[in-house]
This record gives structure tokens, C-alpha cells and sequence, in this order.
């Protein structure tokens, strides 16, 4: 079986990072000039790796599918972004960050890669305040904080709910200024197709221009895919709807492996389906948790609305269950906490699939807070009110406001209904410590990429990584590949690779486009969304998904003989798009489930039924699967297992424990 | 789950930039109003599909209000009839049964038709690269709390950077002018300190860049400000005319 090499570098954990960027080879200003990066996806790992590699003087060329590299789904994230800086003198440490995020991901991640995270966290804070991201501030006017999920400290910095907003405002800023300089050239509009090698190494991508249908070969020294997650496999989800994975399975198809493809993240805090025509999901932001609290009634079937049901007949599960963290446990715990009572028959709602979110008590704290601060005497039940609820706005009035153009109901006045959804996707392509992938030139950032979740991301860490990936990591591990390159010239597009690809990706459009079958791309992406929910969702089981795994190959079938694509091929033709990606995702699938179906333990979001503790905890098996499972692609339904043992140096793997 | 809606839409349908486009009419039945106006016209195209047509085009992707990608012109409205809402948060119940929907795209020379309600605003980028942001290179930064910004700034420059570019301030606009998402770019960066550096240079090579886009000027009708779905404020525009005035009196 090959080897996979994660290149980790040798020395102590702490000084990895430091002595590798010191010593990483260099490449020199006048080389740079002639040096070429592809780099595919403008959320905040590509617009800041775009920005910082254009910066240092790369040729930098950008593409998005988007109609502008602002609207990537980066901007979508709402809570936070996580910083070791301690300013709130809680005892907060790059460790502290490191270790929680090991055991969050319930041991399943590289610890090196981690803790580079965590050291270049404090960076990250830095450069955005200094790109004028306007993170909330106390009145002495330094930065504030709040909790995030499966920590004890108060390290998530923000912007009300609209975090991830300001964050690629400002990695968007720092890419368009090198567009204006000239340094990057951007391509909106355009969907990456295939990636093209040459003699093994990646030298370039074959991308559609959406408006005209025309195919493009562009090359580069280096192609970066930052392409994020691929949680619209499950149709509904907290995602956009265009995020798709095909930029990560073409290069999946061109030799890179895809690792820990079953690693889902379903989000607890999310607005409940409400019916068939649902598109997607909404999230309410993880920071809700810091002051919501969760509950259902403890009486079965309860139907008498939230306000009605006395404080003595709820069943404040998260608390009563997790004393320790309460309703700041980690989102997969919070997610399989909410399934377990709504399968048990106490949710809440006309589904019943849904569990409250409720402020009522949050808004009288700050209520009374606020008269405290202005020395108010008896202040009325109305002035408490009053003045909680103008607390809470200022916190959260952009997720509320949202709940209640959703809904129709108003979460100031009636607790928010939840239920979990599918939010993000820890497995990616496989990189090294340098970031790339099994194909030499290629690399894999932010959520694209597999390496510092494990099986189980902490809120407010997604932001983080995206950004370490695209500001700190990669302008430095880059060079370990450039340097070497600099004796090679960019290369015609007229070569028989780039040929052959264009020709290939042509063939495939024709393809779909020449089915003229019955049935909308959308019906068989919700059909594919059904079975993954249902068996590689929240629990999965060997029965299950043997089973999922034999209908979707079946429904890959159908697929190719019967999916209708209207419209023409030389021309925008947004069901031709959607038809492509849902391709791949049929793919993707069948190897998540067969992912889910070598993981014979349950760890992080991964949960199968076979595998739990007698309280229901997930049942990790650390002595056969604390590997990281990386598939080759080899054809069509088959693909081969690589494992990369993970090695914990510096932390006691345990149980883990919120309790 | 309140009801259901039979509705008459009336869509500009366009097949590209080179053609003339017009509207079309369509009846849509059974429309739930928990559905959003997006999902609407989701079940408007898979008809459309089943029965062999092209479907509509629109822009749309994180249907969540925050993208800034959806753009349609609804009865007569950008975004359609509630205030502070984008097109994807705009929810059917908004709407009456047996209610006609006049659906158009963004209406700007500087925004030209791509397809049907798709249009190009790719002049709205060119506008920030001519100037949108504080000049400073990855890894130059102090440490974030050494620089104490007093909360207000801290707040106003936030409700400035709030906007989510998807251009109703043009659509609303009688002359098109791009007015309202220039100076909130322009009004984020002057707020902080960070920005004052580059601040009149900023407000003059954005305002060159914004005429250049052929977007109209400013008559102070407020159109763009009671529209915009995130509540951005006339008051940038008057801070943006502020810093323009300054340097250009200064530095000419």
C-alpha cells in the first residue's frame, strides 16, 4: 500500500511551524514575476490567498462561479472567527486553541497542522482590524469576545452575526486592490471543469465561461483549489445553492485523494423545513447558544405552545445531560441531543421535528443588567424587557430579524424553533503539511481540504482556517514546490494535455446536454439529498448504507438515461450547471457511504448506531481507526483505501467528556 | 402553512445582451406562502423544464440575504414590497391570491442584461479595485488591540460595511447612480483609523471610477436608501462627498 507523507516537520510541536518557515526554500522576487497560480474559489482561503501570493508578486489568476468573488458562501457565516490572543485575560493559550480543537474533532486530526492553526490565530485578528474589519468593540474601544461551542473561553472574535460577511469584505478588498494593480486577473463567471496535468504535476484548468458556454485552458506553475465544502450533496443544506464539489472530484478523478469523505457537520441551530418546496436551509448562528437556552417539554406530545409551558415542565436537555458545557457543547453532541428527544417524541412544532431556542431569560438578565448600569430602582417588568430585548438586538437583531422574515414569528416574543442541518464537510482532499494534495502542484485550502477538523469542527474555527490557509500557511509552503519550478516556463495551452482535457470536458457537456430525458436535475438531487440524510445523516448504520450505497449507484444510472437539461449549451444555462455538479455529487456519495461503511466506530459527526456508549455517546475505536482514510480514485465505483496513521505526540487521546 | 396562492407572473424574458427582451406571462398555482419568492420561481422553471422550455434566469445563491446575488425588479420594486429585505428572504406571504407579479431585472446602462433577470455588475468590483480598500500587505499588521477605536466609529463604520453590493441602490435610482454603494465603502474605510490614511485619495479614485461606469449622479431623492435591504444610510453619502470635496480642494 503506498505511503501517504504527510511532510510533517521534525522538532517539537511548538517549534514545527516556526523552524520549517525558516528554513522552507525561497523563491526570488524576479522568479516570482514568472511564476504562474491558478487559484479556483474566492472565499476567504482563495481571495486571501489570492491577495497575499499577488502580494509577494506571483501572476495570480482568480476564478469564481459567482458574478463577483464577494458573493462566495464564506460571506454567509455568521458567528465568529476564533483567536488565541487571551485579551480577555481568561486563560486562553495557542495550546488551549490546539487542544480544543484535537478534541473537538474528537481526535481525529493532524496535530501539526493544528497547532500551526492555532499559532498563526492571533495573525489572523491582526491583519483583518488592520484591512479596516469593523469586529465589535467594547466602549474602551478594544475588541470583544464571546463563546463559541466546546470551549471554556472567550476567544471568538465578531461582527454582530455577519462575521464571515466582513471577513471576505475584507480579504475581497485586499484581492481587488492587486486586480487593480494588475497582479491577479479575475474570472467571474466561470466554472473550473477539470484540472490538466502534466507528467504528474498539475499545470493548469479547463474552465467553462458561464455567459458564453466558451471553454478556456488556462495554465499555471500551480493550481490551489479553494473551492469549499461539499455539503449540497445532501441537497438541503445550510450551503449556497451553487457550492458544489466538482472542482475537488475532477482533481479527485486527476489523482488526488479525497479523505474522511463521511466527516459531515450538522449544525444543531438551523430554521426547521418547512415543506417540499424547501431549497435550503437557513443557520442560526452557533453564537445564539451563548445565551439561548435549549429545551423541550417533558411531557410527551406536548401541544400547548412554548409560553404556555410552566418553567417546571421543561426539560432543559443540554444542561440536564452536559452540565459542564450546557448548551455550549460541541454541534455534534447538540445535533444528536435534539434527534434523540425529537425521535423520542417530545418535539416541538407542527412537525414535531424541532426543538426551542429560547431568549425569555437571556432578555430579562440583560434587562437587569441594564437597570443595574443606569441605577435604575424597581424598573417595570416592560422596562426590563424593553432594555434586554435592545441588548439582544444589538448581539444577535440580524439573526432575528432573518428568523422572522423565515417563519412569520418573532423570536423576541416566542422561543425559536430548530433542528439540525447539514452545515459543513471536515473531509476534503487529502494535502500534506505543505497543503497539497496527492497530485505535486495541486493544493487543497479552507474547506476544500481535510486537515484540521478531524471529525468534527468547532464553531467559529471555519473562518479561522480558511484564513490561515489563504494568508499564513500557504504564501510560505508554496515555495517548497515553486522553487523548483523556476527553471520551468509557463507552457503553451496548445499542448496535447490541455487538448485532451478540453476535449474531454466538451464530450462530457454534449453528453448531458444530448440525454434530453424527462426529469429535472433538481429530482434526482433530491433524491440523492433523501438517501444521504437518511442513512449517512446524523446516524448511520452497515445496513443502511450497503443498502444507500447500491440505490445510489442505481440512481447514477437513471441520472445519465434520464435527466432533462433545457436551454442550449453556447449560452448561460444555469440547469446545465446545476446538471454537472449533481453529476459528481451522485459520485460523491456512493463514497461517502462506502467512507461511513470502513469506519466500523463512531467518532464526532460520524455516529453509527452500532457504535455508542450506553448514555448514546459516540464509541470511538482508537486502537483500528485512528487513521485518517484517504480513497484513490481508480474507476467508476471503485476506489482504493490509503491510510494515514495519526500520530498524538502531545495530547493523551481520551474519551471525550462535556459533561 | 396559510394557504395557497394562484399567481400571474409577468416576466421580462431576454435571451442574451444582443437581443431585445419582453415580458411573458405565466400562471403558477398552489404556491404555498412559507415558500420563499425564489422557490416560487424554482417551481415556475421545473415546469417550465417538464414542458420543454428554457427556464427563467435569475441570479441567486445563498438565499440567505447576505450574498447580495439575487437582483429581481418586483412590481415595480427592487427587491419587492417589504423594506430591509433581499429577493430570497422575501417570503410568498407577502403576497394575495389572484395577485398579478410583474418581474423585471436591475434597469442601469452600467448593469447591461446578461439573460432574462441575470445582469452584469462586475462595474460595482472595478469601482472597489479603483480604491475600496486600506493598503496594506499581508503580515504588516500591528497587534489588533493596539489600536483602540472608540465604539461608535467602531459601529457606524460596521452599518456602512453592512452592504451586500447587489446594486438596488442603482435599480431604485432614477439616474442610476451608484452613489449609496460607493460611499459606504468609502464611509467604513474614513470611520476607522486604519483608513483615514488613504481616505481623500480613496473618495477620488473611487467617485473617477463610478463616473467611468457611466452611473449616473446623485439628485438627493433617497430612493437608494429606502430600498437598500440592509439599511444603508444617505449620511455615506454626504461623508463621501465630504471626503471628495476635501482632498480635491487640497491636493488641486
Amino acid at each position: 500500500m503506498t505511503k501517504l507523507d504527510a511532510k510533517i516537520p521534525e522538532g517539537s510541536l511548538a517549534e514545527k511551524w516556526t523552524k520549517y518557515r525558516s528554513s522552507v526554500p525561497l523563491v526570488n522576487p524576479a522568479n516570482k514575476r514568472s511564476l504562474e497560480i491558478v487559484i479556483v474559489g474566492s472565499g476567504l482561503a482563495g481571495a486571501s490567498a489570492a491577495a497575499s501570493l499577488a502580494e509577494l508578486g506571483y501572476k495570480v489568476k482568480v476564478f469564481c462561479f459567482q458574478d463577483s468573488p464577494r458573493r462566495a458562501h464564506s460571506i454567509a457565516a455568521q458567528g465568529g472567527i476564533n483567536a488565541a490572543k487571551n485579551y480577555q485575560n481568561d486563560g486562553d493559550s495557542i495550546y488551549r486553541l490546539f487542544y480544543d480543537t484535537i478534541k473537538g474533532g474528537d481526535y481525529r486530526s493532524r496535530e501539526a497542522n493544528v497547532h500551526r492553526l492555532a499559532e498563526v490565530s492571533g495573525s489572523i485578528i491582526d491583519q483583518c482590524v488592520a484591512q479596516g474589519v469593523p469586529f465589535a468593540r467594547e466602549y474602551g474601544g478594544l475588541l470583544s469576545n464571546r463563546s463559541f461551542g466546546g470551549t471554556q473561553v472567550q476567544r471568538t472574535f465578531y461582527a454582530a452575526g455577519q462575521t464571515g460577511q466582513q471577513l471576505l469584505l475584507g480579504a475581497y478588498s485586499s484581492l481587488q486592490r492587486q486586480v487593480g494593480m494588475g497582479n491577479v486577473k479575475m474570472y467571474t463567471r466561470h466554472e473550473m471543469l477539470d484540472v490538466v496535468t502534466i507528467d504528474g504535476k498539475a499545470r493548469g484548468i479547463i474552465a467553462r465561461d458561464s455567459v458564453t458556454g466558451a471553454l478556456e485552458r488556462h495554465f499555471g506553475h500551480a493550481v490551489l483549489l479553494c473551492t469549499g465544502g461539499y455539503g449540497n450533496v445532501f441537497y438541503l443544506s445550510t450551503n449556497a445553492m451553487g457550492s458544489n464539489v466538482t472542482a475537488a472530484w475532477k482533481a479527485h478523478k486527476k489523482g488526488a485523494f479525497i479523505a474522511n469523505p463521511c466527516y459531515t457537520q450538522i449544525h444543531p441551530t438551523c430554521i426547521p423545513v418547512s415543506g417540499d418546496h424547501q431549497s435550503k436551509l437557513t443557520l442560526m448562528s452557533e453564537s445564539l447558544r451563548n445565551d439561548g437556552r435549549i429545551w423541550v417539554p417533558k411531557k410527551e406530545n406536548d401541544t400547548r405552545k412554548a409560553n404556555e409551558i410552566p418553567e417546571e415542565e421543561r426539560d432543559y436537555y443540554l444542561e440536564r445531560r452536559y452540565p459542564a458545557f450546557g448548551n455550549l457543547v460541541p454541534r455534534d453532541i447538540a445535533s444528536r441531543a435534539a434527534k434523540e428527544r425529537c425521535d423520542a417524541g417530545f418535539g416541538v412544532g407542527a412537525s414535531k421535528m424541532a426543538v426551542y431556542l429560547d431568549y425569555a431569560a437571556a432578555i430579562i438578565r440583560y434587562g437587569q443588567g441594564e437597570a443595574n448600569k443606569h441605577n435604575m430602582q424597581n424598573p417595570s417588568y416592560e422596562e426590563i424587557q424593553a432594555m434586554g430585548k435592545a441588548v439582544v438586538k444589538e448581539k444577535y437583531g440580524n439573526l432575528f430579524d432573518m428568523y422572522k422574515q423565515i417563519t412569520g414569528e418573532d423570536p423576541y416574543e416566542v422561543p425559536m424553533r430548530i433542528y439540525p442541518a447539514v452545515h459543513y464537510t471536515m473531509g476534503g482532499l487529502w494535502v500534506d503539511y505543505n497543503l497539497m494534495t496527492t497530485v505535486p502542484g495541486l493544493y487543497a485550502l479552507g474547506e476544500a481540504n481535510f486537515s484540521d477538523h478531524g471529525a468534527n469542527r468547532l464553531g467559529a474555527s471555519a473562518l479561522m482556517q480558511g484564513l490561515a490557509d489563504g494568508y499564513f500557511v500557504i504564501p510560505y509552503t508554496i515555495g517548497a514546490y515553486l522553487a523548483s519550478e523556476i527553471r520551468t516556463p509557463a507552457m503553451s495551452t496548445d499542448s496535447a494535455p490541455f487538448v485532451a482535457a478540453e476535449k474531454e470536458v466538451r464530450e462530457r457537456l454534449e453528453t448531458l446536454m444530448n440525454i434530453k430525458g424527462n426529469k429535472p436535475v433538481d429530482y434526482f438531487h433530491k433524491r440523492l439529498g433523501k438517501i444521504m440524510w437518511d442513512e449517512c445523516g446524523m446516524a448511520r448504520s452497515e445496513k443502511g448504507l450497503k443498502a444507500s450505497i447500491k440505490e445510489i449507484q442505481a440512481l447514477q444510472k437513471e441520472f445519465w438515461s434520464d435527466v432533462k437539461i433545457p436551454g442550449e449549451i453556447d449560452n448561460l444555462n444555469p440547469e446545465l450547471e446545476k446538471a454537472g455538479r449533481v453529476a459528481d455529487f451522485l459520485e460523491l456519495g456512493e463514497l461517502m457511504c462506502i467512507d461511513a461503511l470502513d469506519r466500523n466506530e463512531s467518532c464526532g459527526g460520524h455516529f453509527r448506531t452500532e457504535y455508542q456508549t450506553e448514555d448514546g455517546e459516540a464509541l470511538r475505536d482508537d486502537k483500528n481507526y485512528a487513521y485518517v482514510a484517504a480513497w484513490e480514485y481508480e474507476k467508476q465505483s471503485t476506489f482504493k483505501l490509503h491510510k494515514e496513521e495519526l500520530k498524538y505526540e502531545n495530547i493523551k487521546i481520551a474519551q471525550r467528556s462535556y459533561k | 402553512m396559510e394557504g395557497n396562492l394562484n399567481l400571474t407572473l409577468k416576466i421580462w424574458r431576454q435571451k442574451n445582451a444582443r437581443v431585445a427582451g419582453k415580458f411573458e406571462t405565466y400562471q403558477v398555482s398552489g404556491i404555498s406562502t412559507d415558500m420563499s419568492f425564489l422557490e416560487m420561481i424554482d417551481v415556475l422553471n421545473n415546469r417550465l423544464i417538464e414542458e420543454g422550455d428554457d427556464p427563467v434566469a435569475f441570479d441567486h445563491d445563498c438565499r440567505e440575504g447576505i450574498c447580495g446575488m439575487c437582483s429581481m425588479y418586483i412590481n415595480g420594486r427592487p427587491h419587492g414590497p417589504n423594506r430591509g429585505v433581499t429577493t430570497c428572504q422575501l417570503h410568498m406571504r407577502s403576497f394575495k391570491d389572484g395577485q398579478t407579479i410583474t418581474v423585471e431585472p436591475w434597469r442601469s446602462s452600467a448593469f447591461p442584461v446578461i439573460k432574462d433577470l441575470v445582469v452584469n455588475r462586475s462595474a460595482f468590483d472595478r469601482i472597489i479595485a479603483a480604491g475600496g480598500f486600506v493598503s496594506v500587505n499581508t503580515g504588516n499588521a500591528q497587534d489588533a488591540n493596539s489600536l483602540p477605536i472608540p465604539k461608535e466609529n467602531a459601529d457606524q463604520a460596521f452599518a456602512a460595511a453592512a452592504c451586500i453590493g447587489c446594486g438596488a441602490c442603482v435599480a431604485a435610482c432614477k439616474n442610476a447612480s451608484a452613489m449609496l454603494f460607493t460611499s459606504a465603502k468609502i464611509s467604513q474605510l474614513a470611520l476607522l483609523p486604519q483608513g483615514q490614511v488613504e481616505a481623500g485619495k480613496r473618495a477620488e479614485a473611487m467617485v473617477a471610477q463610478m463616473d467611468e461606469e457611466g452611473f449616473g449622479a446623485c439628485s438627493n431623492t433617497g430612493a437608494c436608501e429606502a430600498e437598500c435591504p440592509k439599511g444603508i444610510s444617505l449620511e455615506n453619502i454626504a461623508r463621501m462627498n465630504r471626503e471628495y470635496f476635501s482632498s480635491t480642494f487640497s491636493s488641486k
